[in-house]
């Protein structure tokens, strides 16, 4: 089984990968990615990217939009292009299939993102050249490592929810940035909208946490939700059903 | 194994009210080509898939290479190549990675893996343009891949569903010629669905008519058109007006009778003796140009099928 996940894995990850036909074609696209996340981005922070943990939030968007895209094209675009009949009719079974598509999509969002900050870390050193060698603090290493992980396989396997319902690859990545923007931006929104004491009483009491515990209990949740969505995304890829569909 | 590739007894399957495939019992011997005549829309893409163990029948059986299609779905593919409606290539993939990402799936060791896609990529003609995107192919080249797809983990049995569609008359032969050779070097057991007799004729041992889910007739070819020559007898000639036609129709050996195309057609009873219509026919003052009992090939035999199920 583990062999099946992987080779669909491969499979996907080279489709994204050199879907332009070479790898020289596809790396121009990466590239650009990595300097708008590994050079821009970090230029912009300065330093403050590695002595405040906060400051790596930005690259916490990288597996979230590479994760999503990959699991929507990965499953909501086989069926469009009419090759996901021709993968089910053979000897693999629904749950290598499913895993394989969500192990790429993770690989490529949790991967792409450790890069970028690597890119970055090396980007701010080279422009404070002469302060010594600038480096992660722990925390940050952690929530990059960690909270980057969990984070692409909740986005993974929700996104393969949402993929194996919607009838196009566009509504399906439709439908994941909604459900990405809302988890991010309502809690946001819903902080504005609170009265002035209130939010101060909300920060007073954030101060007095245990951050540590917080992380813990944070990751514990984090990881029941993705295995949550992934029995969810398991119970609904079913080959009849998706025959059928 | 036992002798038969695929059995089917009674195999029935409902999509609500509609019954894509009412009853089918059917017997595909090992090794043969099988071909699955029907219009558009008879069932026989389901029974595919029903075969495969992608769907559930309703009621019946389905043994495919001695499994059963509804308790081992899993052996069943196994063990299967499939070419179905689409050809299912990843067109942003080059023709060889589309290659090596179902010998993977087939677990073929690495040189063995090089070594089947080098020889059927070779066989086709498609060796020097492995490297390229499948998306720029035409049609012809994708579906010839599909193929060879379709037999790289050496399968037993291989389901081609209307595997030379939408291809023009050239690429099409091409194709058949291909897919002849292979399956016969390969020795697998072929089951291909199509609606052109033309290619039924040419590549199957066996044929089987299926129309609105229901097997008319299974035999081979010539069986198929041995049993239309019987039934049929083409006149053509001046002075066959519609007296002619209703009074040669009242006659004990004529089932039917029909003008069309300036020749008057007779579905004939089985046994009965011919030669007095002809001297009926001469006696009402027909000039008889022709006579023609039977001479129908694979399509007016499937016509005479599919009509008088109609």
């Amino acid at each position: 089984m583990i062999a099946d996940v992987l080779t669909i894995a491969w499979k996907d990850l080279r489709e994204v990968l050199l879907q332009a036909g070479t790898l020289r074609r596809s790396l121009r696209g990466l590239v650009f990615s990595f300097l708008v996340f590994g050079v821009f981005l970090p230029l912009q922070i300065g330093p403050d990217l590695v002595r405040e943990p906060a400051a790596i939030l930005p690259f916490a968007w990288v597996p979230l939009l590479l994760a999503s895209g990959m699991v929507a094209d990965g499953i909501a675009g086989e069926r469009e292009r009419h090759t996901l009949e021709t993968l089910l009719a053979s000897r693999l079974s629904d749950r290598s299939i499913l895993l394989g598509k969500i192990v790429a999509a993770v690989a490529y969002g949790w991967g792409f993102m450790l890069v970028s900050a690597l890119v970055g870390l090396v980007t701010v050193n080279v422009a404070n050249a002469g302060h010594g060698i600038l480096l992660y603090e722990p925390v940050a290493v952690v929530l990059l490592g960690g909270f980057g992980l969990l984070g692409a396989g909740l986005v993974a396997c929700g996104g393969a929810l949402v993929a194996l319902r919607a009838p196009t690859v566009r509504q399906a990545a439709q439908n994941m940035n909604l459900a990405i923007f809302a988890v991010v931006l309502v809690p946001v929104l819903v902080l504005q909208v609170l009265p002035l004491d209130v939010r101060r009483q909300v920060v007073t009491a954030l101060n007095g946490l245990d951050w540590v515990t917080i992380g813990v209990g944070a990751a514990v949740l984090l990881a029941l939700a993705d295995l949550l969505l992934l029995a969810a995304a398991m119970a609904r890829f079913q080959r009849a059903r998706l025959i059928l569909d | 194994m036992s002798d038969c590739a695929i059995r089917t007894t009674d195999l029935t399957r409902d999509f609500g009210k509609l019954r894509a495939v009412d009853r089918l019992s059917l017997e595909v011997p090992a090794g043969a080509i099988f071909g699955f005549l029907g219009p558009n829309g008879s069932g026989k893409t389901t029974t595919i898939r029903l075969l495969l163990g992608l769907l559930e029948p309703t009621s019946g059986t389905a043994t495919v290479l001695g499994q059963d299609a509804r308790t081992d779905p899993g052996a069943i593919r196994d063990r299967c190549g499939a070419l179905l409606e689409y050809s299912g290539l990843y067109e942003r993939m080059t023709a060889q990675d589309n290659l090596e990402f179902y010998a993977r799936v087939w677990h073929l060791r690495p040189a063995e893996r090089r070594e089947r896609v080098r020889d059927l990529l070779t066989g086709l003609g498609l060796w020097d343009r492995r490297g390229e995107i499948v998306g720029s192919w035409s049609r012809g080249m994708k579906q010839k891949l599909a193929v060879a797809r379709a037999l790289l983990h050496r399968p037993a049995l291989v389901f081609l569903d209307e595997p030379t569609a939408g291809l023009d008359p050239i690429a099409a032969a091409a194709l058949r010629d291909d897919l002849t050779r292979l399956a016969r070097r390969e020795g697998v057991t072929v089951f291909l669905t199509t609606h052109n007799l033309a290619e039924a004729e040419k590549l199957c041992d066996q044929v089987g008519v299926i129309r609105s889910g229901r097997l008319l007739a299974v035999g081979r070819p010539d069986e198929l058109r041995a049993q239309a020559r019987r039934d049929r007898m083409e006149i053509t000639g001046r002075g066959i007006d519609e007296r002619v036609v209703q009074l040669v129709g009242t006659q004990p050996a004529v089932e039917a009778a029909e003008m069309g195309e300036g020749r008057l057609t007779l579905r004939l009873r089985d046994g009965q003796d011919t030669s007095p219509l002809v001297a009926l026919l001469v006696r009402e003052g027909v000039a008889i140009d022709e006579v023609r009992k039977g001479g129908a090939d694979l399509e007016e035999a499937f016509m005479a099928l599919v009509g008088t199920d109609a």
